[in-house]
């Protein structure tokens, strides 16, 4: 007779592996920028906001279809987060006339956002 | 120039109304491709049509009722505000495409005014086609870099001491203004209420008034 080692089982592991892209990647709080690029295309992140810094206001759900990907017929499996975005007026205009706290509000694709660390 | 119809007589003036100029670059563009969409049985004439008549059957009454019905029902409001697009949804105005619709809400605090820098972006299943300001560049360009200027040349003088919120629709969300509530209007019933309510309000370059005298 084998001597069976008196060792429990593991338990299943609780967390599901997510696929990529499943969960969005930034939180809302979190301080982020535009990214700065110039590419050729259909592209809905206006230029005048291309490397401003801001905060993410909230994660907007469901996922929807990147329409810079979609203007070139490329639509499946190009569902992608997407989040509001708040920049201050004196981030994107230095020499702006107004309340220092009025602010801007957009909805950016998370493909063209890299998180600030603090 | 005065002028006669043959029927109907009438003497008003204006340019001869008559299309002799030859098309333009982006009418023949637009003409080109509905042919061919139409050639390849992508989508049918009858499909254009309807869509404008979807387009036709919006105005900016619609968002008046959604506005006045937040002022009376915080639960309501809460809802809208939670999802727009579903709190409209409860009055049975349909969104026909995957735009999300984010309704914002002024306050003694905050004063908030949408745009679209792109191209034309706006709550049209709400508010139905927008005024041709909304879509021509000085608006585009000056309600994002220079608000109070621009609210100003509306007759709206934001104190200091409010934020100023411009929200530029780029692709997916359009945005929905919830003014505020004018002072005096206790007595006044939904219908009273939703009849103040206008599409420059829900846009944000005005705010909503009261007529002098409560209308009877």
């Amino acid at each position: 007779m084998t001597k069976v080692a008196n060792v429990p089982l593991a338990p299943p592991k609780p967390t599901l592996v997510l696929a990529l892209g499943e969960e969005p990647v930034f939180a809302a709080g979190e301080r982020i920028r535009i990214l700065m690029r110039q590419p050729i295309g259909h592209y809905r992140v206006p230029r005048y906001l291309r490397g401003k810094a801001g905060v993410v206001e909230a994660v907007i759900k469901p996922t929807m279809l990147d329409n810079e990907e979609e203007a070139y017929g490329r639509n499946a499996g190009m569902r992608r987060h997407y989040y509001r975005i708040a920049i201050p007026m004196t981030e994107i205009w230095p020499d702006y006339v107004g309340s220092p706290r009025d602010g801007l509000r957009i909805e950016v694709f998370e493909t063209w956002l890299e998180r600030i660390e603090a | 120039m005065n002028h006669d119809h043959e029927r109907g007589a009438h003497d008003h003036p204006h340019a001869p109304i008559s299309a002799d100029q030859a098309p333009g670059y982006y009418d023949l563009m637009e003409t080109a491709v509905r042919e061919l969409l139409i050639e390849r049985r992508l989508i049918g004439a009858d499909e254009i049509r309807r869509q404008i008549e979807v387009l036709d059957s919006r105005t900016p009454a619609l968002g008046a009722k959604v506005v006045a019905r937040a002022w009376l029902d915080p639960n309501f409001k809460a809802r809208l505000l939670a999802d727009g697009r579903k709190g409209c949804e409860e009055f049975g105005i349909s969104f026909y495409d995957d735009t999300q619709l984010i309704v914002l809400e002024n306050t003694e605090t905050v004063h908030n005014l949408i745009v679209c820098t792109l191209c034309s972006c706006y709550p049209r299943p709400v508010l139905g086609l927008p005024p041709d300001w909304y879509k021509l560049k000085p608006y585009r360009a000056r309600a994002v870099s220079e608000p109070r200027a621009v609210l100003a040349e509306f007759g709206t003088h934001i104190a200091d001491d409010v934020e100023v919120r411009v929200s530029d629709s780029t692709a997916l969300v359009r945005y929905l203004v919830l003014p505020r509530r004018p002072q005096g209007t206790q007595a006044y019933s939904e219908e009273d209420l939703a009849a103040l309510v206008t599409r420059d309000t829900m846009i944000g370059v005005v705010e909503v008034n009261t007529p002098p005298e409560r209308p009877n």
